[in-house]
């Protein structure tokens, strides 16, 4: 079964928990009052979770194939192996850490040590270019962050 | 109009909307020039600038100019490099490339200039013209009608996604929709499929879906695979001899008054934008030039580059008209403003020129200024600016992530948020690894709300579902709305029918 098909199969079971809990959870804890009502919060999500149930139907059981034109420039995921990707993981990687480091490590660490150790994922060697690079980078962004628009960023880690 | 006019020019001239114009297109240049990132994930990396700025008319202006300066600078890396950064541009390397090739980059760069600058101002004159008389009929709508509209638009979005994927495009649109009923609407007071979760509460964040849609998959594409970011088979043409002769301005000049018209009708409508503008901007001119000048095309020919370049900016130009006198976006970049709008507390719609008047023609004035900037600005700084293209990627991609991460952690102010946007990242790059299209998901996100708001008031007036039967034009635009989702995919059966009855086996 090709990749697209696995989606909408994912996407068909996510839809039937979604109509689930649209049509037999949602109206239960609804007030009286609120049942009198032609629309309930339920209402939109029914017509939904019934919609999109179809729609991944369609692409589950192939009725809708059109001509599949490749893209130049475009990846073919049967290949995914011929590509960078354990860079691309390891970025991703990196990011998740950005994200639990941020406030402890504080911007500047956090920022710099991302930059950096993302350029040298992607194969930067030169570090007499890039330490200066990084190192103006993060403050300037800093400084615009903190200084031109106004949004509090802890700089330095917690414990500073 | 007179005294609208007016308005638009006493705030369009103020200090900071002006340099808003002017930092909109170069930071618009100088990333659409880079192969690779489109306009919509720029203007996703920009929205928590302009939303931090608080004035929706100065943010709406950088958005704006941010869009058009990156519609420009994908057609600069079209003719030199052979790699448009933008989808929007494809159509410009066809004759672009070969005049690079053959020395005339000068040239080349200035008929491009003043096709966009063409185009641009004339789809601002159009308009100026088209969106006062449709937002006065949209002011008769009602909620009704308003439902109906925004489905055909969705509709029309799925239809133009591409043949044989409308049912992909329709199921993103649905989980889009989905996506937008999470969270405790104003609505009905209570929060909706939250599962408990305190950080669903509130919804997800449109900026953190719209980085996570265009911008991160962008960026992971571009370390999968490297050749992408270098796909120009050129680089380095010389730059020289901006001048083009009166003979080759008198010979595009009708190529840019067709297509600006025609450019500019193709963006009102929603799904159709600069990509499909330019491709068929290129079409019909190629069809209707003289036999001598039609061997010319993909060559080098003037006309051939003149003709997708105005059509492109054109159509930016006009898929303003839909967002701004209705408030449907018909494209996702179009999509990304309303939701900077809706974050600023402005409604685009019919009463937005009512109730906001600076809003809407500061934005049209500043489509003027803005060409004029790209016109003389860029145009003599352009040699200069082409160096952005010998950016090593090593630098550019980690900073790609990094302003993805800092435009949804400073939208929040929180850190699980970027947990979701790497999430939301992965599986939007899953999602296009199988050709399933984004921009109708974040689409369906931005409008969601709106569409639920517009259905639970006419059921509420009409006392339940009569209300589709009782007006006949929701019925009808309904009925559109069907049709624009059925006759692709019928169409497409009915060749696949013919052609096995040619050839069987495959």
């Amino acid at each position: 079964m090709a990749l697209d098909r696995w989606i909408a199969l994912i996407i068909l079971l996510m839809a039937l928990a979604y109509g689930y809990g649209a049509f037999f959870t949602m109206d239960q804890g609804l007030p009286p009052f609120m049942q009198r009502n032609p629309i309930w919060p339920s209402t939109f999500p029914k017509l939904l979770s019934v919609m999109a149930v179809l729609a991944a139907l369609v692409i589950l059981l192939g009725l809708e194939r059109g001509t599949p034109e490749p893209k130049s420039g475009d990846i073919d995921y049967r290949r995914l192996g011929d590509y960078n990707l354990g860079q691309a993981l390891t970025l991703l990687a990196l990011m998740v850490i950005y994200a639990l480091l941020l406030r402890p490590a504080g911007f500047l660490l956090a920022t710099s040590a991302f930059l950096a150790l993302g350029a040298v994922v992607l194969g930067e060697r030169r570090f007499h270019i890039l330490i200066p690079v990084v190192a103006v980078a993060t403050g300037a962004v800093w400084y615009l962050v903190e200084g031109v628009l106004g949004i509090v960023l802890r700089p330095l880690p917690g414990f500073l | 109009m007179l005294e609208g006019l007016l308005i638009g020019l006493s705030t369009a001239f103020s200090v900071t909307n002006l340099a808003m114009v002017i930092g909109g297109c170069l930071i618009g240049t100088f990333i659409g020039m880079l192969p690779g990132l489109g306009p919509m994930s720029i203007i996703a990396i920009m929205i928590p600038v302009a939303i931090t700025i608080g004035d929706p008319s100065a943010a709406l202006i950088l958005l704006a100019g941010v869009y058009y300066g990156a519609i420009f600078g994908g057609s600069t890396s079209s003719i030199l490099l052979n790699a448009p950064g933008v989808a929007g541009t494809v159509a410009t390397s066809f004759d672009g490339y070969p005049m690079a090739r053959a020395g005339k980059a000068g040239k080349a760069l200035t008929v491009a200039a003043i096709a966009s600058f063409a185009g641009g101002t004339l789809g601002a004159v159009l308009l100026m013209v088209f969106a006062p008389m449709l937002s006065s009929v949209a002011l008769l709508f009602h909620s009704a009608e308003y439902f109906a509209l925004m489905v055909v638009g969705l509709s029309a979005i799925a239809a133009f996604a591409g043949t044989g994927n409308v049912a992909k495009a329709v199921l993103m649109t649905l989980l889009g929709l989905i996506l937008a009923t999470v969270g405790e609407g104003a609505l009905f007071n209570m929060p909706r499929f939250t599962m408990g979760i305190m950080d669903l509460q509130s919804g997800l964040s449109f900026i953190t879906l719209a980085m996570a849609m265009f911008a991160l998959p962008e960026a992971l594409f571009l370390v999968l695979n490297p050749a992408r970011s270098v796909q120009g088979s050129g680089g380095g043409s010389k730059i020289d001899n901006l001048r083009i002769s009166g003979a080759e301005m008198r010979s595009i000049a009708p190529v840019i008054g067709r297509q600006s018209v025609q450019g500019f009708f193709i963006g009102v409508l929603p799904g159709a934008g600069a990509t499909i503008a330019s491709f068929l901007g290129y079409a019909v001119e190629r069809n209707i030039a003289t036999k001598d000048e039609q061997a010319e095309f993909g060559k080098g020919s003037i006309k051939g580059l003149a003709a997708p370049e105005t059509a492109n900016n054109a159509a930016c130009t006009g898929s303003f008209v839909p967002l701004l006198t209705l408030g449907i976006p018909g494209s996702g970049t179009t999509a990304i403003l309303l939701g900077a709008l809706i974050a600023l507390n402005v409604t685009p719609g019919p009463r937005l020129m009512v109730d906001n008047p600076q809003i809407f023609w500061a934005v049209i004035i500043s489509m003027y200024i803005g060409n004029l900037i790209l016109l003389i600005l860029n145009l003599p700084l352009i040699p200069y600016i082409a160096r952005i293209l010998a950016v090593p990627r090593t630098y550019l991609i980690p900073f790609i992530l990094f302003f993805t991460l800092m435009g949804s952690y400073i939208g929040q102010n929180n850190a699980t948020e970027l947990l979701i946007l790497v999430g939301l990242g992965v599986c939007a790059t899953v999602l296009r690894f199988a050709d399933y299209p984004l921009a109708p998901l974040l689409i369906g996100f931005i409008l969601g709300s709106m569409l639920e708001d517009n259905f639970a008031r006419s059921m509420q007036l009409y006392d339940g579902i009569g209300f589709i039967f009782e007006r006949p034009m929701t019925l009808g635009l309904l009925v559109i709305a069907v049709l624009l989702v059925l006759v692709p995919s019928y169409r497409a059966r009915r060749a696949r029918a013919r052609q096995a009855g040619v050839a069987d086996g495959d």
